[in-house]
């Protein structure tokens, strides 16, 4: 039989006392409660390690970076333990016709049980060949990974949306998964990188309980991505007052206010930074004192600046913002209203002195 | 069917200036004492929603002190969707008196484009409205550019405002609330991302306030130069003929 998670972990050296402090963490974590810590337990000591198989497309590798740096103490050893993680280029030790070997082996050996997860994203502009792994184009290794896999993760905006190789003009044509791939349930996991915690907890979910997380409508986990940064942020207080910064560097900056005027996305942006935040919970952008940027959002690098809180519009030639397109529409309305009223009173005082 | 309200006035007895035997034609109740108040209510809610919904994309200059001693965006917020669901129901009403009330609430809603009398009525007030005819026709309803400016500026206008806005405003009362199922869930992905569905609001709220100013000017002009009564019958709700002659739309009326 193949070996459980837990059999690998002590195998590892971790202590039982360490693991069930993973399994509570992981449970609060996913906002199970501490009843089910148990459960998740059994999980791991009893079921066999599902296969990842860990594709890389166009990227540039933060998710992997974010991943590795999942922070518990425990976590980044033990997801790479449980996820029977058999490939992924950027950290494992084979190579060459090795290690595409290995992809081929978990597509036909473990049909239908496997998760396939993938960052970055296809180009498909030249037949695919602005990304090429192993000699053939990227889309190609995609689509046949896809073919047995139990479901997809598309980690990043990468996958999710197609994130800044995609952005306008797109000239590799590079095109999120669910474009390429339409018959396996998708899972989208969207950030640039995504959050460390929230990679480690849907894969872990999937784990345990055999099953995707409920998603949204535009298939992210609703777990981490109901709510806006906006909506959860500790500067929120000062929003609802009114305190905004008004200037990098202001008083009102020194003093924490919100970010709104200077063009954070947080309004706007559906990710759980605000309440996970970063690095262990140490920090997130808006902490830092810079606004959000919307990295997890369809399309983020096509919104205009960081630092508008109204995207500027480019169809209309110049490139203004929508107030200040409708403040001129309504201008040059008034102007012609006005131009039109003299018109009309002129008219008619002399249609009325041609009467007398 | 009219459904006659005790807020109807009694119809003027006494024949206007212009009274029966002299062609003129007589008086005519046209707007419903619902219609009369929805429009006033509707232009309040929609100078309302303006008025704070710029304050929401630019707010205004920072208050100083504790953020426990204000609540200013709060208040511009709660105007806002407050206002926004006066409008909401207002719009309601109005739409359900547009199949109960008189032919004549129904008119911006279902404009007589398929007639060719609309359309030769409508190039004859254009040319009037670039000042080469020098009378307009007379209407018991309305003249038909301004028929065609309130269904396609301001109706169509307010049914996008009103679904935007809502698909906005689930995103505050979050998932499993019914703004959220019934307009966020599917309007979002329409545009993409929230942030671009911010812009079209603000785009259409702009040509909102536009249609505001031709809709007011209209009235205006049309008092002073037009045959018909325009202020008061929003008021009164009758409309009164300053010349002779039988209106276009008499024989709908």
């Amino acid at each position: 039989m193949d070996e459980t998670f837990y059999d690998v972990l002590r195998r590892q050296g971790v202590s039982r006392r360490s693991f069930m402090k993973f399994c509570s963490l992981t449970a609060a974590a996913l906002g199970l409660g501490p009843q089910l810590a148990p459960t998740l337990a059994h999980a791991l000591e009893t079921k066999p390690r599902i296969p990842v198989l860990w594709l890389h497309g166009l990227e540039c590798t933060c998710c992997s970076e974010a991943f590795i740096r999942s922070a518990h103490p425990l976590a980044s050893d033990v997801i790479l333990s449980m996820l029977s993680l058999d490939y992924d280029d950027t950290i494992m030790a084979s190579a060459g016709h090795q290690a595409e070997a290995i992809v081929e082996e978990i597509v036909t050996k473990h049909k239908g049980n496997y998760i396939l997860a993938v960052e970055g994203n296809p180009p498909l502009n030249e037949d695919g060949m602005y990304c090429i792994i192993g000699g053939k184009p990227f889309v190609e290794q995609l689509k046949y990974a896809a073919s047995n896999a139990k479901a997809v993760i598309s980690w990043g905006s990468c996958a999710s949306w197609g994130c800044v190789q995609a952005a306008k003009p797109n000239p590799t044509q590079a095109v999120p998964v669910h474009k390429v791939i339409h018959d396996k349930p998708i899972i989208r996991v969207p950030g640039c990188p995504p959050i460390p915690e929230v990679m480690t907890a849907v894969i872990t979910y999937i784990l345990t309980f055999e099953r995707i997380p409920e998603l949204d409508r535009q298939g992210r986990p609703k777990m981490f991505y109901s709510q806006r940064i906006h909506d959860k942020c500790y500067r929120r207080p000062h929003f609802d007052a009114g305190q905004f910064v008004e200037a990098w560097d202001d008083e009102n900056a020194r003093k924490g206010y919100c970010l709104y005027k200077m063009g954070c996305k947080g309004p706007t942006t559906y990710n759980s930074c605000s309440t996970t935040r970063w690095n262990g919970g140490v920090s997130f952008p808006i902490q830092a004192g810079h606004g959000c940027i919307g990295c997890s959002e369809d399309g983020f690098w096509d919104n205009g600046s960081f630092y508008d809180r109204l995207t500027n519009i480019k169809q209309f030639g110049v490139e203004e913002n929508a107030d200040v397109i409708g403040a001129t529409a309504a201008g040059v309305v008034g102007a012609a209203i006005a131009a039109h009223a003299a018109v009309s009173a002129i008219k008619n005082a002399r249609s009325k002195g041609d009467n007398e | 069917m009219v459904i006659a309200t005790d807020f109807d006035p009694p119809p003027p007895t006494a024949p206007k200036p212009n009274g029966n035997g002299n062609g003129f034609q007589p008086a005519i109740y046209v707007y419903e004492f619902p219609v009369r108040i929805w429009h006033f209510v509707n232009a309040f809610a929609i100078a309302a929603l303006l008025v704070s919904g710029y304050f929401i994309g630019s707010p205004p200059p920072t208050l100083s002190g504790e953020a426990s001693d204000h609540f200013l965006m709060g208040y511009i917020r709660f105007t806002h969707f407050a206002a926004g669901y006066i409008l909401i129901i207002g719009m309601a009403a109005r739409t359900y008196w547009a199949f109960v009330g008189n032919k004549h609430a129904l008119e911006i809603f279902a404009p007589p484009i398929l007639t060719a009398k609309f359309w030769d009525n409508t190039w004859h007030e254009f040319k009037r409205y670039v000042f080469l005819e020098k009378e307009g026709r007379k209407y018991v309803c309305h003249n038909p550019i301004a028929v065609l400016t309130m269904h396609f500026m301001f109706l169509w206008g307010i049914t996008f405002m009103i679904f935007t806005g809502l698909a906005l405003y689930g995103e505050g009362t979050g998932m499993g609330t019914w703004q959220h199922t019934l307009f966020t869930s599917w309007i979002i992905p329409i545009f993409g991302n929230s942030q671009n569905l911010h812009t079209f609001h603000h785009l259409a709220a702009w040509s909102i306030l536009i249609f505001v100013m031709i809709h007011v000017y209209g009235a205006v002009r049309d008092e002073l130069l037009g045959h018909q009564s325009i202020f008061s019958t929003i008021v009164s709700g009758y409309r009164t003929f300053k010349s002779p002659g039988k209106p276009e739309d008499m024989d709908r009326a």
